[in-house]
């Protein structure tokens, strides 16, 4: 390990903001919405307190924000900005620009969900609504991650296989508002990690003069197309350099996923963002019980690790998939579409049943977590027959 | 979640039981310990019954929900002791700090039923006599420092001095009457207890 390590305690956003001043970007245009509004809102006091130097943009919408930083970052400045919910949703054009132009803009997304009815609390609605979009999409449990999860989203980004914009993703209150333990890096060892942006190409270079988002006819749009799915394949690496680096760095690695009590458990839950760390509470309550329950924390969300999943699951006898996201297919969210279709892509046959939790903020606890073990058992041990798609935590009738 | 110590806060938005919650993730914080301090966000408004809470533990703080089965619980309004169940799940052995000018004597038979201890504070009144103003969240947080033990008074004392020459630096005015509204409200309690 070879940053200075800071023990300090703070709020998810305020980590992101810690984060964002010591990477320094050239470039924040932003429009605020809750519950991201105070990492910008941080920021623009760090700024204007002259503790960074970077061009804060206040723009007047969400889709002028993309707009800026598509601008900015072509132009050959390291840009980011934050967002959730809507504000996500009303860039949704210029998300797709952002990846298509190959633009390595780092986005983080508070999770919140999608109206309506109109809520502010978290469900990962806005980030699975651009699944689809050829941005990187990484999950964080918590404050420490989020952070973490920040400063590596640039090297990622930039790495020159990749050129692709990343979304960094936490939970909308139940982390961005949380104080909770943290440990910091000293600034100089963040500068350094994620080292000086030099695009090789980018607007503002008369000497290589370049066009970005042109019109592409039918004889060349494919190949850029393809190009650009060649890149999020390749994104996988990047992510597991950048992962093993940080770790160097601080002590704490990172992977596409983490497995927690795994290796020998005949039950496996699957799930992303926060309720991974109330699921572990209940896999060490149930371990203490003998049941022999795991967890597997998604980190990596695009690109897919599909071949990773299946191998870790492959051993076990029932899987749990937990989306905190519909998809109004009538069978479950994304990852109950993703997760199966990658058991048998890889002639994995393993039990899996699709959960929706926390939709709307709605609380995820211990005892959820146990009774999702307990289908599981009831599934594969006691022959009984279980729901393959199922909300938990819903009000009972007379609630 | 052994090792932990789980309290609840029970306020009107608007009373700083949110504030109150951080900074008790502060003090606690600086014990070398491992903290959660959150609020549960509804519709925000003036007025509205709001829920914050606190986890203290040796170990990591893993779990992400709310909590149901506190230690710890302080009502920062006792008007909500009529619309909120605010014993709900509060461990026996645990107590209830409760902002009221009332005995614990004319409050308990409020609280459906709750066995435990319950500690009455006046903190609207030492807000009022040491801010001029009523910010029953100072007193709080000392009442539920010395109900909980989470920090000895001196040390917690030296602590806050220093958070609120921080926070109150363009304020300097009013670091005084919040270092006499704590100092009350301990008195407060240690003769209740």
């Amino acid at each position: 390990m070879s940053a200075k390590s800071i023990k300090e305690r703070m709020s998810g956003n305020e980590a992101v903001a810690y984060a964002i001043r010591q990477v320094e970007p050239d470039v924040i245009p932003a429009f605020p919405i809750t519950p991201s509004t105070e990492i910008p809102q941080m920021v623009s006091t760090f700024i204007a307190n002259g503790q960074m130097n970077t061009d804060f943009i206040p723009v007047e919408s969400e889709h002028s924000a993309m707009s800026a930083a598509i601008g900015a970052e072509a132009a050959g400045a390291r840009t980011m900005t934050a967002t959730s919910s809507v504000g996500l949703a009303l860039m949704w054009e210029e998300l797709l620009l952002a990846a298509s132009n190959r633009l390595p803009i780092v986005l983080t997304l508070v999770n919140r969900t999608l109206s309506g009815p109109i809520n502010i609390n978290c469900a990962h609605s806005d980030g699975m609504g651009a699944r689809d979009t050829g941005w990187i999409q990484i999950y964080s449990e918590n404050n420490q991650e989020a952070y973490d999860n920040y400063i590596q989203a640039f090297p990622i980004a930039e790495d020159p296989s990749v050129h692709l914009p990343v979304m960094i993703c936490q939970d909308g209150f139940i982390t961005s508002h949380a104080v909770q333990n943290i440990e910091l890096l000293d600034d100089a060892s963040v500068k350094e990690f994620v080292g000086s942006y030099d695009p090789e190409e980018y607007l503002l270079n008369p000497g290589n003069p370049v066009s970005v988002g042109p019109y592409s006819v039918s004889n060349y749009a494919m190949e850029a197309k393809k190009a650009q799915a060649d890149a999020m394949v390749r994104a996988k690496d990047a992510i597991l350099k950048t992962g093993e680096r940080f770790g160097k760095l601080s002590g704490r690695s990172y992977g596409l996923f983490e497995e927690y009590r795994t290796a020998d458990a005949d039950y496996i839950m699957v799930i992303m963002g926060s309720a991974a760390g109330t699921a572990r509470e209940a896999v060490d309550e149930l371990r203490e019980e003998g049941v022999k329950a795991g967890v597997l924390k998604l980190r990596v969300f695009r690109p897919f690790p599909e071949d990773e999943i299946a191998k870790a699951l492959s051993a076990c006898r029932a899987v749990a998939i937990m989306d905190r996201c519909e998809s109004y297919n009538g069978h479950g969210g994304p990852l109950a579409q993703e997760i199966p279709a990658a058991l048998f892509r890889n002639r994995v046959s393993v039990e899996t049943v699709s959960y929706v939790y926390g939709l709307a903020g709605r609380d995820f606890r211990v005892e959820e977590v146990r009774s999702v073990f307990q289908d599981l058992q009831d599934l594969s041990e006691n022959g009984k027959t279980i729901e393959q798609f199922q909300y938990i935590g819903l009000r009972k009738k007379q609630e | 979640m052994k090792n932990t110590v789980e309290i609840r806060w029970h306020g009107r938005g608007g009373q700083g039981a949110k504030t109150a919650a951080l900074l008790l993730a502060d003090v606690a914080f600086k014990t070398g310990q491992y903290v959660q301090g959150f609020p549960e966000y509804g519709p925000e408004r003036m007025g509205a019954p709001i829920t914050a809470f606190n986890r203290i533990s040796k170990d990591e703080i893993r779990v992400h929900s709310n909590i149901y089965d506190p230690d710890y619980v302080a009502v920062v309004d006792e008007t909500l002791l009529h619309s909120v169940d605010v014993t709900a799940g509060l461990k026996k052995d645990g107590a209830i700090i409760i902002n009221t000018p009332k005995s614990s004597e004319e409050i308990r038979p409020l609280l459906n039923g709750y066995e435990g201890r319950v500690i009455t504070v006046d903190a609207r009144a030492i807000s009022e006599s040491t801010l001029g103003k009523n910010f029953p969240n100072t007193p709080m947080l000392a009442a539920v420092v010395a109900v909980t033990g989470i920090l000895e008074r001196d040390p917690f004392i030296q602590d806050m001095k220093a958070s609120f020459r921080h926070k109150f630096a363009k304020k300097p005015e009013v670091i005084d009457g919040n270092m006499k509204a704590l100092q009350m409200a301990f008195d407060a309690v240690e003769e209740a207890l």
